[in-house]
């Protein structure tokens, strides 16, 4: 393959698609409701109408809007139907020929969508995940040739340094350093790892970009491969995501066939292959030592760090690990160059983020942001507000991030402001929660998560997590009294300062915020302690 | 646990090399042959090896672990500790059918934990157990990725949104009642 013939399956591939285009999603959200045989109709239809040199329906990846699926969208005119049933499709084609549509019609220009700015998710709701033709005629695979021939690989990498690209799987660690330390190591055996393990609850952004785009995600895994030096790839994806392993496996045979992948990609001396490894569910093999014991079919066991995977990774070779989201914004940054790029976003928060807006919130489902947009303009404009309540609290960075009380809704959403007021990014789970929530529970709620999820390799959090779980538990039986509190608070310390991985280190979090935001909530629940009286609570919590 | 429908898979059914293995074992463990051969037998695959067999068994029987460890030339130890590390795999067999509901952060708050304490009320067993006839498993899950719909529930295999307690329970009962 050269770039002529690119083009050519490009020219293709735009000769043979219809000017009317019917998107219907097919991703595990709206197809849990019934996409499927919704989209089964609509094509029946297309037929039953006589339209078919005019009209293609298109399964699609996700289009964001995953709590008012299956959602069918239309281009050109960008009408957008909302809950469509297998029953009313057909009526979505006959509206093209002048009938009406039964299906509820969504407004394309609301804020949930006219807010969002694209990059990651640019094609997601457009192409077909499991045709590359769709995604080559999107100008897809067009920035690896360019980087294969146009650029060496020293100046990939500080094209990626200069675009202020940091890590989006949690830590936002600059992408562009780490591809340099990567790159600088000795060696001629180096691997690239797409983290796409996704355990933070409430968050599922990864899996929607490889459910709807997976060639984007490889594309800018060979790049990485080519800056660093690196022939072969791995892709590690959790088994609860079965469509997206589905998805990508397929797009790794699609793209080996075209010479994108394998062997001499582009007809260069470069080699790049792509694996896929499913995970088993575990949490801790998000973290990037776990996940490399896992890959090489061991326990998901931290070990201590340094040294970095980028020295001493898989196998014992330098290893570049980045998330899903990470490699989704490479193509763009080559192809449009890294000033483009770092105008978006903030002074230390380039881009833009995609947030998986859950929880009690009027529009559920999927966003990307420039960084700096505020959570009042995410929750309040875009995601509806609560629906018959108030915001309570705002949930990011799962299980290692915290609650963020109403009043700090207007912190802008970039790495450094989320940290400052003692949350995180994390990988962009954002679950609102009401009056409804007690903010306690969810504090216990988590280090439920991480009690379950700890490793059980250094003592401060597999024990840990428990006593502090223990603690969270007797406040809520509303038999603690204010000396447990304080020692919840100085074991939170002690686990946040002492343990072995990010997970541990992290996991009082949840806890340390809502005690900083919601103390009279924690206050409420003491008890006196059984000396100073015999009342009734008291004598309970003797009996404890 | 989504990716695995549970299949019925009881004590004899376990193959059983000792004796003579049933054609049905045979073609099992046959499965697993190709996996590990796929993999050139590196110790590596583990656990890829130990999805192929779990998707066979239905869970991972000692027998198999053995059969396992001797395939790749890996310490049973090993097979052993990996296959109790990961969530995902269940050493002991698992029901007829399957009832994973999603108890992550985004279902939690949207009333997961009901539909829970509405399913264990029923089936008279806790998340992680099978009701003692074999029939059903109930299962938490961490989060499923279909936070968008939540709360979700997954019904052997099938994901379902926006479930009511109600709706699950007689989903379940239909099982129970054959
Ligand atoms: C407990 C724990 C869980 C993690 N889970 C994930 C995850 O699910 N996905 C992810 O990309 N990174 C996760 N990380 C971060 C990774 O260790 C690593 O920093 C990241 O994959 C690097 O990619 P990035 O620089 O592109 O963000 C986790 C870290 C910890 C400590
Ligand atoms: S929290 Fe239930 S699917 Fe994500």
């Amino acid at each position: 393959m050269n770039l002529t013939e690119l083009l050519d399956v490009a020219a293709a591939e735009k000769a043979r698609q219809r000017p009317i285009k019917v998107h219907c999603c097919t991703s595990t959200g709206c197809r849990s409701a019934n996409a499927t045989a919704v989209m089964g109709n609509l094509q029946q239809a297309v037929e039953n109408e006589n339209l078919s040199d005019q009209v293609e329906v298109i399964g699609v990846g996700c289009m964001g809007f995953c709590g008012r699926g299956p959602l069918v969208q239309i281009d050109p005119q960008d009408d957008l139907y909302e809950e469509v049933t297998p029953e009313d499709a057909p009526s979505i084609i006959e509206a093209l020929n002048g009938g009406s549509a039964k299906s509820i019609k969504g407004d394309a220009q609301h804020p949930f969508f006219a807010r969002q700015m694209k990059i990651v998710r640019q094609h997601s709701g457009k192409v077909d995940p499991e045709r590359i033709e769709s995604y080559i005629a999107l100008g897809g695979y067009q920035s690896l040739f360019k980087v294969l021939y146009e650029m060496e690989p020293v100046d990939v990498v500080g094209e990626i340094q200069q675009s202020g690209l940091r890590g989006r799987g949690g830590g936002g660690y600059p992408t562009g350093l780490k591809w340099a330390t990567v790159a600088k190591m000795p060696g001629n055996q180096k691997y690239v790892i797409c983290n796409g393990d996704e355990g933070d609850p409430g968050a599922f952004m990864d899996r929607s970009v490889l459910e709807s785009d997976p060639h984007l995600v490889l594309e800018g895994m060979a790049i990485a491969g080519y800056a660093i030096g690196a022939n072969h790839g791995y892709i590690y994806v959790r088994a609860e995501y079965p469509l997206a392993i589905k998805r990508l496996q397929k797009a790794i045979q699609q793209a080996k066939k075209y010479g994108l992948l394998g062997s001499q990609v582009f007809d260069s001396p470069f080699d790049f292959k792509v694996d896929i490894r499913i995970g088993a569910g575990a949490f801790v093999c998000g973290e990037e030592t776990a996940l490399i014991q896992s890959i090489e079919g061991g326990r998901g066991n931290p070990v201590p760090r340094p040294p970095y995977p980028a020295e001493k990774g898989l196998y014992g070779c330098p290893t570049l690990i980045n998330n899903v989201e990470t490699f989704a914004n490479i193509t763009s940054i080559i192809r449009e160059g890294a000033d483009w790029y770092a105008s978006i976003g903030t002074e230390n928060s380039k881009g833009t983020k995609v947030f998986a807006l859950t929880g009690k919130i009027r529009n559920n489902g999927l966003i990307e942001v420039p960084m700096g947009i505020t959570l009042r303009e995410i929750v309040e404009d875009m995601g509806g507000g609560v629906p018959d309540g108030e915001v309570k609290a705002v949930q990011t960075g799962g299980p290692s991030g915290g609650c963020i009380p109403a009043s700090m809704l207007d912190t802008p959403v970039d790495y450094d402001s989320l940290r400052a007021i003692g949350s995180m990014m994390g990988s962009g789970g954002m679950v609102v929660m009401d009056h409804t929530t007690s903010m306690v529970e969810i504090a216990q709620f988590y280090m439920e998560f991480c009690r379950g999820e700890t490793c059980g390799k250094c003592v401060p959090c597999r024990t840990g997590t428990v006593q502090l779980y223990a603690l969270l538990t007797k406040l809520l039986k509303r038999q603690a009294t204010a000396a447990d509190l304080e020692k919840l608070e100085a074991l939170c310390l002690m686990v946040r300062d002492t343990s072995l991985c990010g997970l541990g280190q992290s996991a009082p979090n949840p806890v340390l915020s809502t005690l900083k935001y919601f103390r009279q909530e924690y206050d409420d629940l003491l008890v006196q302690p059984a000396y100073l009286n015999g009342t009734s609570s008291a004598a309970e919590a003797v009996t404890l | 646990m989504v990716a695995t429908t549970a299949k019925s898979a009881s004590k004899d059914q376990a193959p059983e090399r000792a004796s003579k293995p049933s054609k049905d074992v045979d073609r099992r463990l046959k499965r697993l042959d190709i996996t590990m051969k796929r993999n050139q037998y590196k110790g590596d695959a583990l656990i890829e090896v130990l999805h192929a067999a779990q998707d066979a068994f239905g869970y991972l029987e000692e027998d198999v672990l053995v059969y396992i460890a001797q395939g790749l030339k890996l310490p049973l130890s090993r097979v052993y500790g990996v296959a109790t590390f990961y969530h995902l795999f269940s050493l002991k067999p698992t029901g007829a059918h399957s009832c994973v509901v999603c108890m992550g952060t985004a279902c939690y708050v949207k009333g997961g934990g009901k539909v829970m304490d509405a399913l264990q009320d029923e089936l008279g067993i806790e998340a992680g157990e099978t009701t003692p006839d074999g029939n059903v498993s109930l299962m938490a899950a961490r989060c499923l990725g279909a936070c968008g719909i939540a709360p979700a529930v997954v019904l052997d295999g099938t994901v379902m949104g926006k479930q009511e307690a109600q709706q699950v329970l007689t989903e379940v009962k239909r099982w129970e009642n054959g």
